[in-house]
């Protein structure tokens, strides 16, 4: 693959941080304990492609979206940008790159001020970051407001945050990160506390703006149901690690980490005659302050064996763009 | 057919406040055999956390039951003097929530909070005796019993919430309600959560009314299903006749836009529209302005529940 196909690369990226501690404890501590929220994170993005990042709650998954777009700085590793690393720009560079860059939270009402009109809200990144007069704003503003379907434009652009309903606000705040032209968007957690019908449609819009503006997205989530209907590939995240990653189609017909395959069993299925077949581990995610030695995932998987407890395993090909972090696994 | 442990006819909830009066509940009947599990489905504001709280009389001020009964065992619920009605809740009937860290209390152990559930409705029980309840419950739960001394910020999310079940089960009542108890779950746990749920029920002999909005939790922990939207019932049945022969459109609908992880799954279908306003409901059916089937005979009059291929569906289709 041409390095310019890959639209967005993390590399080896470590993120902790500190632990606060009290002052006795500092005196009486040498070494300063961290939160391990992302340990040599690897992987790229293709022009076009949606990744979706799935796991558990704390497992990283925000971390990771917040480095690639650097809202926050790594404590190791690299992020590049169509080949250029994002940590290296200068603020003035940054700040023009942002416009191409964007994220959808999941909360969309404490995404928005509450004092600002939508048509304010919506249009505001276009007046950080362009020059246009209000009159061009304005008219960008209410083509980007048509587009994710608020429909009539005029209309939704002077109501304020509390007068619509959350699918809407979920719109808005999905016109405003795409009002700049952006050519890459995390979302994180877009439709987590949405409705399940208002979720359907969502994801809808989110496929059908993709189309639309040539987007690339990093998609979090911690539902893997809902990854299926968007993402081309899935990478899964435990305790601030990548432990599979490859089409999402193939990860899902043949989950290789015992992890995924756990994480796939555990969905519930809208279905009363489904019955579950594979066992679900016991316990839950261990302290990210202190994760267990080796394979993170081992005191909790039911095919470890000795080694598991003593190496780290890295990402091993399985086939073309299906990697897996398990000899175990792999060797079977 | 096993005798019914709930029974709630024709009941009402509204909430009068400044801009009107919210019809929360309308004209809900229902009922809960022996043993069994009612899930009550819904999307947010559909009114089923309400119909919870109004089988307790928890409803927080200005909401008040305006009509309608709530029998338990045959006893009215709706009438009963405050001190019966203290007594039943707890012993007879319990409540758990979604959210166990705003239900456990942060400043008292595990082990005072079980005391505190104890003592408060088995007057001079001996704490020595109070205490051993609660470590055989623990032990119920998967939880080790050293961990009575502990305060809820040393356990994990998962460990909260079963011991949330555990204090609403030790005084050993036969109806349980739990309100989204998997929702601020990840999937392994709730998944782990479920299974518990399921040995608890046999082993406590429990029936049980299982709020949620996830269809997933709902097709997996149910026998009975219950759909809500705008305060009404719209449809009710088996889990496995509702899932197979969804009746109701807006039942229909719903399941249409559920996520499935199975990979031949068809795509996912939108509805169009809101819920609707509860001070302002449609006339007629509630569903009718977002209805496919929409019939001159839905915007003027509340359809009843008819008989549809084996369970009840509230939609004039049919009649």
């Amino acid at each position: 693959m041409r390095p310019m196909d890959k639209l967005l690369e993390v590399k080896n990226v470590t993120k902790h941080y500190p632990v606060d501690k009290g002052a006795l404890a500092k005196l009486f501590t040498k070494k300063p304990k961290v939160v391990h929220a992302m340990d040599d994170v690897s992987f790229f993005i293709r022009k076009g492609e949606v990744l979706g990042l799935a796991g558990e709650s704390g497992c990283g998954k925000t971390t990771t979206g917040r480095l690639a777009l650097r809202l926050q700085d790594p404590t190791a590793g690299d992020v590049l940008f169509k080949g250029q690393s994002i940590f290296a720009l200068p603020p003035e560079k940054m700040r023009q790159l942002r416009s191409k860059m964007q994220i959808i939270f999941q909360d969309p009402f404490a995404s928005l001020s509450p004092r600002m009109s939508i048509g304010k809200s919506v249009g505001h990144p276009l007046e950080i970051h362009s020059d246009l007069k209000n009159s061009a704003v304005r008219d960008r503003c209410l083509e980007i407001m048509e587009k994710v379907g608020l429909q009539p434009a005029e209309f939704f652009a002077r109501k304020y945050p509390h007068q619509i309903s959350g699918g809407q606000r979920q719109r808005v705040v999905i016109a405003r990160a795409l009002i700049t032209r952006p050519e890459f968007v995390v979302a994180d957690e877009p439709i987590a506390m949405a409705d399940v019908s208002v979720r359907a449609m969502i994801l809808k819009l989110m496929t059908q703006l993709k189309e639309e503006f040539d987007l690339t997205y990093l998609f979090i989530t911690h539902d893997l149901a809902t990854a299926k209907y968007i993402c081309d590939r899935i990478a899964i995240m435990y305790l601030g690690q990548i432990l599979e990653i490859g089409p999402l189609v193939e990860v899902f017909k043949n989950p290789v980490h015992p992890y995924t395959e756990s994480l796939l069993a555990a969905v519930p299925v809208p279905d009363p005659k489904f019955r579950r077949q594979h066992p679900i581990p016991k316990g839950e995610i261990p302290n990210a302050i202190d994760p267990p030695s080796g394979c993170r995932f081992h005191p909790r998987c039911m095919y470890a064996e000795k080694r598991c407890a003593l190496e780290a395993p890295g990402l091993q090909t399985v086939s073309g763009d299906h990697q897996v972090a398990c000899p175990v696994r792999m060797r079977s | 057919m096993k005798e019914n442990v709930l029974e709630i006819k024709n009941l009402h909830v509204q909430f009068p406040i400044h801009i009107g009066t919210v019809r929360a509940v309308e004209d809900v009947s229902l009922n809960l055999r022996k043993g069994e599990v009612m899930g009550l489905v819904g999307e947010s504001g559909c009114g089923k956390s309400t119909l919870g709280f109004s089988i307790l009389r928890l409803l927080r001020p200005p909401g008040k039951i305006t009509a309608g009964e709530i029998n338990y065992h045959g006893r009215n619920i709706g009438n009963m003097p405050q001190k019966e009605l203290l007594d039943l809740r707890g012993r007879n009937i319990s409540m758990i929530f979604q959210d166990p860290l705003t239900s456990l209390d942060p400043l008292y152990t595990i082990g005072d909070q079980f005391l505190e559930t104890l003592r408060t409705h088995e007057k001079g029980i001996k704490k020595k005796i109070a205490l051993e309840r609660a470590a055989d419950m623990l032990k119920n739960l998967g939880i080790s019993p050293n961990r009575l001394s502990e305060y809820p910020h040393q356990m994990s999310g998962g460990m909260r919430q079963r011991i949330m079940i555990g204090i609403g089960l030790i005084l050993n009542p036969d109806l349980l309600i739990a309100d989204e108890p998997t929702t601020a779950l990840d999937v392994i746990v709730e998944a782990q959560f479920l299974d518990l749920l399921n040995e608890l029920r046999e082993k406590f002999d429990l029936t049980i009314m299982f709020i949620t909005h996830n269809l997933g939790v709902v097709a997996q922990a149910s026998d009975r299903i219950t759909v809500m939207y705008g305060g009404r019932m719209v449809e009710t049945g088996t889990a496995e006749d509702v899932f197979a022969d969804p009746k109701h459109p807006y039942t229909q609908g719903l399941l249409a836009s559920v996520p499935n992880i199975k990979l031949e799954q068809p795509e996912l279908q939108t509805m169009p529209g809101a819920p609707p306003d509860l001070v302002n409901p449609p006339p007629g059916c509630v569903f009718h302005p977002r209805c496919p089937h929409v019939m001159d005979i839905c915007k003027q009059e509340v359809p009843k529940s008819f008989r549809a291929n084996g369970h009840m569906s509230a939609c004039w289709l049919y009649k």
